[in-house]
Parts: C-alpha cells; structure tokens; sequence
C-alpha cells in the first residue's frame, strides 16, 4: 500500500515503524509538519509527544530518554540544529542512540524556509564541542525521508551514537508515493547501560564525564574506533556511472537533479554518470574512490562548497589525489536550487 | 563507618580511580547534609530500585558516586529538561533532578520553569548557596545584594545585576506544580526538617502526584570565604532574610495525577496508516513520457490543490509522480505556486524548471512563468487574466472562464474545478478524464457529498464550453 505524503510526514511514519516511543520538538518551519504529524499520530499509538519550550529542551528531553532506554527523536532546521549541537555532543559522550531530523533552510542567520545543504558540516562532522561523529543519511525521496529514518532508527541504536537524517526544504515539503514497510521494527534492549527504573538497571549510570585525562582519552580512542568500525555501514548509490568520462557527485535532493542532468547529456551524447552518498558520515569513500578512477568529476550541491570539499577530501585520502584536485563544483545557494539547464552546461564545461 | 550512616549510599565512592569513603564535598559544605539525607529517604522508602536520579553539572555534580540508585548525569542546566524525557520515557520510574543555583537560576531556568510549568512528574532538589560553586564562587541570580563574589568583587550592585532571584515564589505563580518549599540545612532543627521534605518528594514522585520543587539553602565555606560555623549562621541571618523559609504550597493530600484525556487509537502502524483507497505502487513503463506541471495564481485560489488533484489522478494510473508547493510566508492570501512532475519512470529532478501544462489563475503568474513553458506546452490562463506577454513560440495559450464559471455555478471557491474542466477536456495532462475525476472526488474525502457535487460541476463546465 502506498500512501501520498510529504517528505516530512514520511519521516513520521519511518519513526513510528522504526520502534520510536518519544518524539521531542520545537516548531520550525520548514520541518514543522513532522512535529504536526508526531503531534497526531505518537498518541493515536499511545506513545509520547511533547512539545519542548526551545530545541536546547528537546535535545536534552532526548538525552533523558534516551538515557532511560527509548528510542526517540526530534526534529528541527538549521537554526534549531545550531542550538542542538551541544546536547548532540552529550549524546555522542554518553554514547546515546537517538534521531534528530534536519530539514535544511537557507542561511546564515534567520535565512529564509527554501532548501539548502548548508548545514552540511556540523551536519556530517560533529557540529558540537569535542571529537565526535554522528551517523548521518541524506534521504533523496519521500520513500527515503521514510526508510532511512528507520535505516537512522538501526544505525544509532547498533552503534549508540546519535543519528542524523540530513534532509532540506525541498524534500520536506515535497509530496511523494510512499510503499509503507512491511513491519515493525521491534524495541532494542538497552538494559545493559540503560537508567530504566528497574531493579536490574540500578546499577547503570549514564554520563559523558572522565575527570582523568588518561580515561578521557582511552574513551576518546573507543570512540575513535568505533567511528571507524562504522564505516562498513557505509551506503552510496551509482547511474550512468560504468562507462562515463563525467561523474556528477550529489547527495539527497542535489542527487536527483545530477542524474536528470546525466540523462539529459547521455541524450546529448556526453557520456555523464552519477554518484549519491546515501550515508555523509561514514562517507562511502572506497565506493566513490571505484566510481570516480580517472573520471572528471563535477560536485553538485545546494551550499557554498563544504560537500565538494569533502568529495576531495575523500577522493584524496583514497589515493586519487589527482581527481581530487579537478573537482569541480556546481552550486547555489540562498534557496535556488541548481538547474539542470545549468548543470548540463558545467558538465559540458569540463570536456 | 555504621551501616546506618550509609544508607542509601554505596559503600565507597571510587572518584578519580581511588576508592575513597568520604565526599568531594569542602567541609562545611551543605551539599554533603543534603546528599546524606537524599539517600537515606530514597532508601528508607524502599525506592532505590525504582529512582533515576538526574545529576547537574556544578558541586552536585558526582553524586552518582554517592547514591546507590540509576544516575543520569546531564548538560550544564539541563537536568529539568533530562528530567523530562526520563519521567516520559519512564513513567513508572521516580525521578529526581538535583540542581544548583547557577544550573536552575541561570542557564537552565526556562527549562525548569516550562518543565514546572507542564506538570513533569519529577521532582526537581534545587540547592541554594548563593553562587556558582565549583567554577570559583561567581555571582548567582540568587547572589544577596552586596554578597561579594569573583564576578562581584565590590558586593553584587542591584543597579547592574538586578536583584536575587526568588525561584519558588516564580514558580509558585504556575498551576501545575503539587509542592513547592524551601527548607534550609543550616543546624540540626532545620536539617531535620529538610529531611521530612526531601522525604516528601519521594512519595510525591511515588505516588505520580506531579511536578514537586524543593529549594535547600545550604552554606558554602569555601566561597563565602567563612568557617563552617560562619557560613552556616551566614545562612541562617543573611540569607534567611532574601529566602524565608516556607512551604510555598502543599496540594499533594488531594492531588490525583491528571490522566490525559482520551484521543483517537490505533491498534498498531498498519492500522493507523490504512487507506480506504489502496493505491499501489508506481509501474515503471518507459514508454510513457515525462510531463512537468505548475499550477499558480493567489493563494486561496485553489491552485495547490488543484495540482494535488493531477498528482492523485497520475497516481491512480500508477504513474510516478510529486507534488511540491512554493508559496510566501503569509499562511493565506500571498502568490502561490506548485509544481507536479508524471512520469512512467522514476522521477529525477523534481523542479519544473520548463512545463509542459502550466495553469494561471492571476495575471502576476502568467508574467512570471510563461515564459518557461515548452515548445508545445499548453497554457491555461483564466479569461479575467490579459495577455500582457507574448508566449513563446510554439506554445498553445488557452483563455477559459474558470472564475466566471464558478461564480455563474454559485460556487466560487470552485474555480480550481473549473480548471480541471479545462484540462480534462483539452487531454493535456497525458492522464484520462475517469483518473481525473476519481481523483477530484477522492480530494473531497472528508466531504464526500462535495466530492460528487464538484464532478457534477466539472462535466457541466466542459458541455457548457463547447
């Protein structure tokens, strides 16, 4: 069965399916309708919805249940995201699983509510205090706001870390078909660690604190470790991509713009191709390092660059240092998105 | 050390990596009485099994060395907000945040107070010395006037800083809150009433009466820069005056938890989300070639839904299919715009940046966008609408009554109908008119009777158009 909803209801449905019991939120636009749909839909499932007095409250509401072993969530746009990152980085000391959505507007500042990727690099790097990372998705459809919620839902809970659906306002606001998953997701059981107010949790203290610089970086290294241990969760998508002297590099809304401008140059006779990360962090580094071998390569991106800059970044700790220095980008910004009239001409541009 | 000195307390505190019997917690201090008097009524109540303490950041700070129960420790100032999403998260557990002044009056004030504010069934222990302890002693909002501080050096100036904060009387204001007080642990006459009302807020959050606060003034030796002795009668002199002692109020006799009130239940997602209509899933066929849509005039017009319409018509002929709107930030009344893209394929790129059908209902919609239509599209523009703009060329522009029909129908809000008449008849969606109007009564879903009215308006529009 399929259901036409926006991208941001369907971030709803995906929590619901995925096992999550709170959602904690403060009204942003242009996420708000995953509050509205939260609002509605955690009670009709007698699960819980509260409303925070400000995104700090909601990340901290998050940190609290989390830490009493729940699933949950909040949502949020780039502003909201800003005051989140230092309850992100508590999270990720404590080592909390639990899911923040970022339905990314314009900025700097109060910006405007259309799309941008701006909030790419506290998004995808730890935007908070301290070294940390967060599990981050960068769903492309309504039928991804969905699925990959749940896919974040998995992904915090199997490696304790705070994840991050790393949407815009396009996507949000989009309608799309969503096939419904077939099941429920069932709870985690985080009595192990987790503060529940039971007998056999009595003993479990949740905390982001090491006096001793010794602990402090032995559990730094344990982080360390495990970040790099989540790198085999990686997940990219390619098209076009096998036979192309053009690979145009996107994520999320920017990836469906590159592959109908790939379309639309094969049409032309430019043999163009594409490559999405589906996960930001861990990037799919070996997976693009494979696509991209001796291709040009152009970057497509609604921010000012931070994702070309990682495309580098990880083309050249691949080894292909010489691809790396050729990216070349296509970008807008302010909420324009780029067009593919644009995009066809940049691709051509590199021939 | 006598087993009943313990109570409540684990054996030793293994802070730093050393296994020590004794707290952090400066001589004199009145967080090491409170602490003491927290375990004891925790355990005395049986309740170790059930808390979740809720651990500030400042001098309280390590107090899950101390009491054997489940600890969160939170951000700086968020221990009410932690708080929060335990007792949601655990309804049958007792939480318990602990805060200092610098914590609840200051950085976390607003949380405390909302979380107050909403009745959260925990209870919030809001400790009261006057200053920040652990950074060094810096003014507090509940710092006295005249108190010198680090960050006061010449006494605290109300001129400059305003005056000591009051946190129960604030929070006294609130309707939610069952027990609000403030005791002190400055002698043993007034420790000994502290522990009747910490006893207090472990049966309140026992029993699920709601959101309970208990202020504890308490010395601090060190910062004051006094004796224990001093600093206790500092507290008793001095600070009494600013913070009397009181039970602020004390409804938990005939409080009864409020349940909430019912609301709309699903069994489970499945049940939730079903639709009385099953629409199953797009059906790939290259064949059928991609058409772009934009629909636009004022907002209230219609021409969000309309859109809408076409997307569902496509969607029943198990096209792929979006829908996204553009419109100001005004809710009503401003220019809007939405965007549909059909295809028998995946859809790429969802912005229309060319239209294949592009639908105007005002006049600022046709100037802004027809110059972007297709060669070979189609423009609808209602009549009312002059034709201040050449189309491009190759492009059909076709004029239709939409308002005028409407009205003529004495349904004005109709005129979006009465477009979708149009674009039934000139078959310039690629979608057939029977998907068209299944999906116009479909929008009527929670109005069927308008539904079947709005058919009926659309077929007389398109015989009446000849």
């Amino acid at each position: 069965m399929t259901k036409f909803v926006k991208g941001n209801e369907a971030v709803v449905i995906g929590a619901l399916y995925a096992g999550c019991d709170l959602y904690f939120g403060y009204p942003i636009t242009p996420a708000s309708e995953i509050a509205h749909g939260a609002a509605k839909w955690f009670p009709m499932l007698g699960r819980t919805f509260v409303q925070a007095e400000c995104e700090t409250a909601s990340v901290n509401m998050m940190f609290g249940a989390a830490a009493a072993g729940k699933l949950c969530m909040t949502a949020t746009s780039g502003p909201g995201f800003s005051l989140m990152q230092e309850g992100l980085s508590y999270l990720a000391g404590a080592e909390l699983p639990a899911v923040v959505v970022n339905v990314n507007r314009a900025g700097p500042g109060l910006g405007n509510v259309y799309p941008e990727q701006s909030d790419y690099t506290p998004a995808v790097k730890g935007g908070g205090h301290g070294n940390y990372q967060t599990f981050t998705l960068a769903p492309a459809s309504a039928q991804e706001m969905c699925d990959l919620t749940i896919k974040a839902f998995e992904m915090a809970a199997k490696w304790r870390t705070p994840a991050v659906v790393f949407a815009d306002g396009l996507q949000g606001q989009m309608m799309e078909s969503v096939a419904l998953p077939a099941a429920e997701v069932p709870r985690p059981d985080f009595s192990a660690w987790a503060a529940q107010g039971e007998p056999k949790t009595r003993a479990n203290l949740v905390k982001s604190i090491f006096l001793d610089a010794h602990a402090q970086e032995v559990f730094n290294e344990k982080l360390q470790a495990k970040y790099e241990a989540m790198r085999a969760d990686a997940l990219a998508e390619s098209c076009l991509a096998d036979d192309a002297d053009i690979l145009l590099v996107a994520f999320g809304i920017g990836a469906r713009i590159a592959r109908t401008t790939a379309e639309t140059l094969r049409k032309q006779g430019v043999k163009a191709g594409c490559f999405r990360p589906i996960t930001l962090n861990p990037f799919p580094r070996e997976q693009l390092a494979a696509a991209a071998k001796g291709r040009k390569i152009l970057s497509l991106e609604i921010d000012a660059g931070q994702f070309a800059d990682d495309v580098r970044l990880n083309l050249a700790k691949a080894g292909l240092g010489a691809e790396a220095a050729a990216v070349k980008m296509i970008h807008r910004m302010g909420g324009e998105v780029v067009t593919v009239d644009d995009a066809v001409k940049a691709a051509k541009e590199l021939l | 050390m006598a087993t009943i000195e313990q109570k409540g307390m684990y054996r030793s505190f293994p802070r730093s990596g050393k296994d020590v019997s004794f707290t952090h917690y400066c001589p004199g201090c009145g967080h090491g009485i409170i602490n003491k008097l927290i375990a004891e009524a925790c355990a005395e109540l049986g309740l170790q099994d059930r808390t979740i303490f809720v651990d500030p950041v400042g001098c309280g700070v390590f107090t899950y060395y101390y009491w054997d129960a489940a600890h969160i420790s939170a951000a700086h100032g968020r221990a009410s907000a932690v708080a929060t999403g335990t007792c949601r998260a655990r309804p049958d557990a007792v939480t318990m945040a602990y805060q200092g002044d610098g914590d609840l009056g200051a950085i976390g004030f607003n949380n405390a107070f909302q979380a107050a504010s909403r009745g959260e069934r925990f209870g919030c222990i809001f400790v009261n010395n006057s200053l920040y302890g652990m950074t060094g002693g810096q003014m507090a909002p509940t710092t006295l006037d005249g108190e010198t501080t680090t960050t006061t050096p010449f006494g605290r100036d109300p001129a400059l800083t305003g005056h000591p904060l009051h946190v129960c009387e604030v929070f006294n204001q609130l309707a939610a809150p069952v027990y609000i007080a403030r005791v002190s642990v400055a002698d043993t006459r007034r420790i000994l009433q502290a522990k009747q009302a910490i006893r207090k807020m472990f049966e309140i959050e026992r029993d699920g009466k709601g959101y309970a606060l208990l202020e504890i003034l308490a010395p601090c030796p060190t910062n004051f820069r006094m004796t224990a002795e001093k600093a206790a009668q500092f507290c008793i002199t001095e600070m009494e005056k600013e913070y009397p002692l009181a039970v602020f109020r004390d409804v938990t006799k005939d409080a009864t938890p409020l349940v909430p009130r019912d609301v709309p239940r699903a069994a489970d997602c499945a049940a939730l989300f079903a639709e009385k209509t099953v629409v199953p899933p797009a059906a790939d066929d290259p064949a059928i070639a991609e058409k772009r849509f934009k629909f636009a005039g004022y907002g209230g017009q219609g021409v969000l839904s309309l859109g809408l319409t076409v997307a569902e018509a496509a969607r029943l002929e198990r096209r792929h299919t979006l829908w996204f709107p553009s419109y100001g930030p005004e809710q009503r009344g401003g220019s809007a715009n939405c965007s549909v893209v059909v295809s028998g394929t995946p859809i790429g790129s969802p912005t229309v940046e060319h239209p294949d059908v592009l639908v105007c209902m005002n006049q600022p919609s046709y100037e802004r966008f027809v110059g972007d239509v297709v060669k070979g599209g189609t423009v609808i523009v209602d009549e009312t609408v002059p034709l201040t703009v050449a189309p491009p060329e190759g492009v059909t522009v076709v004029r239709w009554p939409a308002i005028r029909l409407a009205e003529e129908f004495g349904v004005p809000k109709a005129a979006n109908t009465m477009m979708l008449a149009a674009l039934k008849k000139l078959a310039c969606t690629g979608l057939s008119g029977a998907s068209l109007e299944a999906a116009l009564v479909a929008s009527f879903k929670k109005k069927p009777e308008l539904g079947e009215k709005n058919r009926e308006l659309l077929r007389k529009a398109e015989a009446r158009e000849g």
